[in-house]
């Protein structure tokens, strides 16, 4: 599960002007090309930096998100949901496992992403800063916010460098499985009684406004990312891929019988694209800031689970044990 | 064949995989590093897994559907061993335990697979692969562990003096057990007892880990009659919350 972390963080674009022009240009011939970036190519410290930076908010953003849907495994209703979450939320981790590797082929350890992401300095997806209440909130995120992270992530499987690319191919094959799993639960309330419906519903109505938020803030006000597009690192706008969800899942939400919470939703025949109430950025701003209903939470229990599980790391290393870079 | 004799033998299994694979999903999102997490997910799929196809066992001997039967019963109803219902304490705990039950469960399957009851020898083959990974997951980590810092060892030694009164409590026999021998069905606890603890003792004493002293332990009984800890009634409350909402719907 991913949204967008690279899209609300101002990038500076100076250092660039530094680099070797004749490299330089090599490198972006080769992505113009189509070829892929790999670890021990020449790549521009911008590209290195940014990188790193959006693939290890991608893995925060799978550990984290293990959390909220984690919750409900033990609580799941029946033999067939509860093994399916268990093994749904531990494709999460799973694919935290890979894109920390991949990051990791850029120069910086699991670790001290890790230790970045519990002192607040690495940030990851906002949404699951949000509160599950009931299971209708678990189906929410298996479905939607799995739906939503797919259109993310099969347009960066595009992107330029190869490690990111191939641990997203190997993502986007189980997430598929995820939204059909998540689909599934929510059918299973869209035709159930009253109050599963109802419960649906109120999923819904909670978790519509962060889910427009996952995109990132819109491309009116979001920072420039030109060289970042041009480089793909980012492979579209973030107003392109909330018109890309809101194209592929209005449709099937509105054929389970259910109501969207935004009367300005629909979309424009004139531009092809969606017309919706504008998300509140500044509580996006708010909540990415770390003033979000479980913010607190989340790193709370990441950083429990890292302290109790410190002897165990701790007794892995020997004498003959060497840090090694991973290939991926 | 004993039906009431096997039954209770196949609630015996069906609870204390439920129970445990339960509990090690509890470390999802909690593993001291992602591949533990990853692993024990792993491990609880496959009990869960298993106690269903138990369960489906039972509900073809006449007892009710595997939800209603793992979803609705209250803790005095489970046969499972107080141990494995123990919460998962810290990770040396989980480990020990998960050792010392994976030990007996993959024996027990072993015998299992020339059971007199054809579906459950056919279970038991079909799940031979699983149960391997499970122990050679525990005996990996035992002897890494058991070998390594002042620290792993000292909290390996705590938790199994801890928990060894409560793996000798997965033995208690049944009181039919006489029948599930005579019939085939089963072994007997008995005899699965002596291999476990022959085998319990080889992976120690590959470790800096003492090997208890069977004659001094004394066995926590109770579980397969339905007596329990204070622990489980709650854990069941957890896992019906939404089931219980409307136990005749479909989710």
């Amino acid at each position: 599960m991913y949204g967008g972390g690279n899209t609300f963080e101002g990038i500076k674009t100076d250092s660039v002007a530094q680099e070797d022009p004749q490299k330089l240009a090599a490198f972006e011939a080769r992505i113009a090309r189509g070829e892929k970036i790999e670890p021990t190519d020449w790549m521009p410290q911008l590209y290195r930096k940014q990188l790193i930076r959006m693939i290890e908010q991608h893995a925060h953003s799978e550990i984290i998100g293990a959390l909220p849907e984690g919750t409900w495994i033990t609580r799941a209703p029946g033999f067939k949901r509860k093994m399916s979450l268990m093994a749904k939320v531990q494709d999460e981790v799973g694919h935290g496992q890979l894109l920390y590797s991949a990051a990791e082929t850029l120069g910086k350890s699991r670790e001290e992403m890790i230790d970045d992401l519990i002192s607040g300095k690495s940030k990851y997806s906002n949404i699951f800063n949000y509160p599950t209440f009931t299971w209708a909130d678990c189906c929410f995120i298996s479905w939607l916010v799995d739906a939503g992270a797919i259109v993310n992530q099969l347009a960066n499987a595009k992107g330029s460098y190869g490690p990111y690319c191939r641990a997203l191919d190997r993502i986007c094959a189980e997430e598929s499985f995820h939204l059909k799993y998540g689909h599934h639960c929510v059918i299973y309330l869209a035709a159930g009684s009253p109050k599963q419906r109802a419960m649906f519903q109120e999923a819904l109505n909670r978790w519509w406004p962060p889910m427009m938020h996952f995109f990132g803030p819109s491309d009116k006000i979001s920072v420039h990312t030109e060289v970042l597009m041009k480089w793909k690192v980012k492979m579209g706008t973030n107003d392109d891929m909330r018109n890309q969800f809101l194209d592929m899942y209005v449709p099937k939400i509105l054929e389970l019988g259910f109501t969207i919470p935004d009367p300005k939703l629909k979309k424009n025949p004139d531009t092809g694209r969606w017309d919706y109430t504008e998300p509140d950025w500044d509580e996006f701003k708010r909540v990415i800031n770390g003033d979000g209903p479980c913010n607190k939470e989340r790193l709370e229990v990441r950083r429990i689970a890292e302290e109790r599980g410190k002897w165990v790391r701790e007794a892995l290393k020997t004498s003959k044990t060497a840090y090694v870079t991973p290939l991926a | 064949m004993n039906d009431q004799a096997l039954k209770e033998l196949l609630y015996k299994l069906a609870d204390d995989l439920l129970i445990l694979g339960h509990r090690n999903s509890e470390w999802t999102g909690m593993g001291p590093l992602l591949e533990e997490d990853i692993a024990f997910s792993s491990m609880a799929q496959d009990k869960i897994g298993q106690s269903h196809a138990l369960f489906q066992l039972l509900h073809q001997l006449g007892e009710q559907q595997p939800d209603l039967v793992a979803f609705t019963r209250n803790a005095n109803q489970f046969h499972n061993a107080v141990l494995v219902e123990l919460p998962n304490g810290e990770y040396d705990f989980s480990l020990v335990r998960h050792f010392l039950f994976d030990m007996a469960d993959s024996l027990r399957w072993q015998m299992l697979t020339n059971s007199s009851y054809e579906p459950l020898a056919q279970l038991a083959k079909k799940i031979q692969g699983e149960l391997r990974y499970h122990t050679l997951h525990a005996n990996t980590w035992i002897k890494q562990l058991g070998n390594a810092t002042e620290e792993s060892i000292t909290r390996l030694q705590g938790s199994l003096s801890k928990l060894m009164p409560y793996a000798l409590g997965m033995f208690e026999e049944s009181p039919m057990e006489a029948a599930l021998i005579n019939d085939g069905i089963f072994k007997g606890e008995q005899a699965l007892q002596a291999i476990w603890k022959s085998k319990v003792e080889e992976v120690l004493s590959a470790t800096q880990l003492a090997v208890p002293d069977w004659k001094i332990l004394v066995p926590v009984y109770g579980g397969r009659r339905g007596q329990h800890s204070e622990h489980l009634q709650p854990m069941l409350d957890e896992m019906s919350e939404v089931f219980r909402i409307d136990p005749t719907t479909e989710w």
